[in-house]
């Protein structure tokens, strides 16, 4: 007793003493970790900001040559005499349109895959499946290029498109869509390469958000009689939609921006062809093929290219982010 | 044949890094055209070993070679569009020819061996410019007789970035079409009217190889290694030619190098009855009054070296070395122009 006794002021103090010491260092930690992920984010600011001046500044040279009417001048005709003409219709247009056909197709067959995996897929199956397409993500674009250049594009040229040529030749409108002569090297070719390489982005996220969805919820709907269709469409999409947008706009992201496959494959023309099957160009390929032996107008002119690039994936971002706004007011209402 | 490619650029890179990594302060240092770098390296490589001397040479394209010798950073520039005599008086340099190499037509026809074709300028302008769309089109007929020509459409594959390759074409379909001339010119990179484009003359030598019924232009080594189907082509006598080492040779011996200032040629559609009309030649640039005498000394008893002792080496990767009587002029120039 007269041990402790003796012993407990001496244990009182020590503490007391310690928490002071150990307070102050948790708020030096504390004020360290906050400066040190707050620099982090203030980095990506400034990257950003560095990014978007340096872009404009290499891309006055060519705003003050052709102005607005850059954005709807097809030509594209670095030696020009005696001035250049540079336009970016060409590119702006095989970007979309190879994102857009590449999102139709990527968008229902990923969520497809998704919605098998975790409402329907035998438990054997899952892994393997699962693995594939995350396998599909890890493939670098090169190869990607490659797969289009030497198995995908002969396929096409040879067997797929004089095929779809032939059936719709006597129907106006898809006649002139799918016309000939066959290429190897097509929007249409970067367009389905393109949607390869972005499935696992769309895939795997639904993947995960599906199986956020609390067990009781699909089974109370089972519960009451619904198909497997209609607990996915009135109970998995409703609660997971967000990330479902999430996931399928950064698969757009990926599509847009996408370089080494589409330079590949896409033909590098800068003609605007009404035929899905004639080569094309997107913005980040006519980048890719052409800055290296550029200069003055013309690498400005590019380096404008990449800026409208950038426009045109924060124009998606920003709608992407306005759709799930208003999804949620609706949900919330 | 494509791994066979990927040993190739694993070669060069390996080249490239070795040839970085080995250069010193005393070494020869130059930088351009992408074109001759195999045979600048490999030149180097002998002549290390003979006499202890390296060269740097940083293949970075004809552009920025041209840069460079300017900005001065280098001992020589290397070209493959020449210079005219009143740019090189302006900077105070020289320029001769180094190499040549030829540029060759291929087709991926099904049936058609190499060779077997025959082409004429006028007729290969009016394929690139889209005025012949098929391949029993009667132009191309009219020059085949005994070739079974199918009757689809002709697939054209092009570069789709700037390139000394794609220069010399044009130059050449500028001079034979008179509609290629008005409509397109000549320069690096043109407004292709048709065709699709591709990287580099390894991309478009992949692509005629991929492509059936396509035409393509590459540098003669490209499509001897890929086992091409090259076609032959008329020339400016009117007769046709295969290309061959010996035909080169002879569009190159026909070029009056004596009498063009500054060597300012471009061998395209040379006159004389054996020349291979699309020839080019890559250019060395130095300074006449040069900043270190020592080093231009050095470079230039590369360059006698490399053209005494070169040509077999040169002809082993498919390149043309310079005749005997332009190395001559070649060297009286050095000896009356660059002060030592």
């Amino acid at each position: 007793m007269s041990d402790m006794a003796i012993d407990t002021p001496r244990a009182a103090a020590e503490p007391a003493f310690d928490r002071a010491k150990a307070l102050s260092a948790f708020k030096l930690g504390d004020a360290t970790f906050y400066w040190l992920t707050r620099a982090s984010a203030i980095l990506v600011l400034l990257m950003l900001g560095g990014i978007i001046i340096s872009l404009i500044i290499g891309a006055w040279p060519a705003m003050r040559a052709f102005g607005f009417e850059f954005l709807w001048t097809q030509r594209w005709a670095p030696s020009a005499h005696p001035t250049p003409v540079l336009g970016a219709l060409g590119p702006i247009y095989g970007t979309i349109l190879t994102s857009f056909i590449a999102m139709l197709i990527a968008v229902p067959v990923g969520l497809g895959i998704a919605i098998f995996l975790t409402e329907l897929c035998p438990p054997f199956l899952k892994q393997p499946i699962a693995i594939a397409v995350e396998l599909l993500a890890g493939i670098p674009s090169i190869i990607y290029g490659m797969w289009g250049f030497f198995v995908l594009g002969p396929f096409l040229a040879d067997t797929f498109e004089p095929a779809i040529v032939s059936a719709f030749e006597n129907v106006p409108i898809l006649n002139t869509l799918f016309a000939g002569p066959a290429s190897n090297l097509s929007l249409f070719n970067a367009s389905l390469v393109l949607s390869i390489m972005i499935l696992p982005f769309i895939t795997a996220i639904s993947r995960d958000v599906f199986a956020t969805v609390p067990p009781v919820l699909k089974e109370a709907a089972y519960g009451i009689g619904c198909t497997t269709w209609e607990v996915v469409k009135n109970v998995v999409l409703p609660y997971t939609r967000v990330g479902v947008i999430g996931g399928v706009m950064l698969a757009l992201g990926r599509a847009l921006g996408e370089t080494m496959a589409v330079t590949f494959i896409i033909g590098n023309s800068f003609r605007i062809s009404s035929s899905l099957f004639a080569p094309g160009t997107t913005i980040s390929a006519a980048i890719a093929s052409e800055f290296a032996e550029s200069d003055g107008v013309h690498q400005s002119a590019l380096i404008l290219l990449g800026l409208l690039l950038f426009v045109l994936t924060f124009c998606v971002l920003t709608a992407a982010r306005l759709m799930l706004r208003r999804l949620e007011k609706r949900a919330g209402a | 044949m494509y791994l066979n490619k990927f040993l190739r650029l694993a070669l060069v890179a390996g080249v490239t890094s070795a040839a970085i990594s080995a250069a010193s302060a005393a070494d020869i240092t130059g930088a351009g055209a992408t074109f001759p770098f195999p045979i600048y390296s490999k030149w180097a490589d002998a002549y290390k070993k003979e006499t202890g001397n390296g060269l740097n040479y940083q293949s970075i394209g004809s552009g920025a070679g041209i840069k460079q010798i300017q900005s001065k950073t280098v001992t020589f520039g290397a070209s493959d569009a020449p210079l005219k005599k009143e740019e090189l008086d302006k900077s105070g340099l020289v320029q001769w020819p180094m190499v040549m190499g030829a540029i060759v037509p291929v087709v991926n026809l099904e049936g058609v061996k190499p060779g077997e074709l025959m082409l004429d300028g006028k007729t290969l302008a009016d394929i690139y410019l889209g005025n012949v769309k098929k391949w029993d089109d009667p132009a191309i007929k009219k020059l085949n007789p005994k070739v079974n020509l199918p009757s689809v459409a002709i697939t054209v594959v092009r570069r789709s970035d700037g390139s000394g390759t794609t220069f010399n074409f044009t130059d050449y379909l500028s001079k034979v079409s008179s509609e290629w001339s008005s409509k397109i010119g000549s320069n690096t990179a043109v407004e292709w009217p048709v065709g699709v484009g591709a990287r580099g003359n390894d991309g478009v030598a992949g692509n005629v190889g991929q492509t059936k019924n396509s035409i393509g232009y590459v540098e003669y080594a490209y499509a001897k290694q890929n086992k091409l189907t090259y076609t032959g082509l008329i020339n400016k006598a009117g007769k046709p030619v295969q290309p061959t080492i010996e035909a080169f040779q002879a569009a190159a011996a026909n070029a009056d190098w004596a009498n063009s200032p500054g060597y300012y040629q471009i061998l395209t559609e040379q006159p004389g009855d054996k020349s291979w009309p699309i020839t080019a030649a890559t250019f060395i640039l130095m300074y006449k009054e040069p900043a270190d005498k020592a080093a231009s000394a050095e470079a230039l008893k590369f360059f006698k070296w490399s053209f005494e002792k070169g040509a077999k080496m040169a002809e082993e990767l498919d390149y043309i070395p310079m005749p005997a009587s332009v190395v001559g002029l070649i060297e009286k120039t050095w000896a009356s122009d660059i002060k030592k």
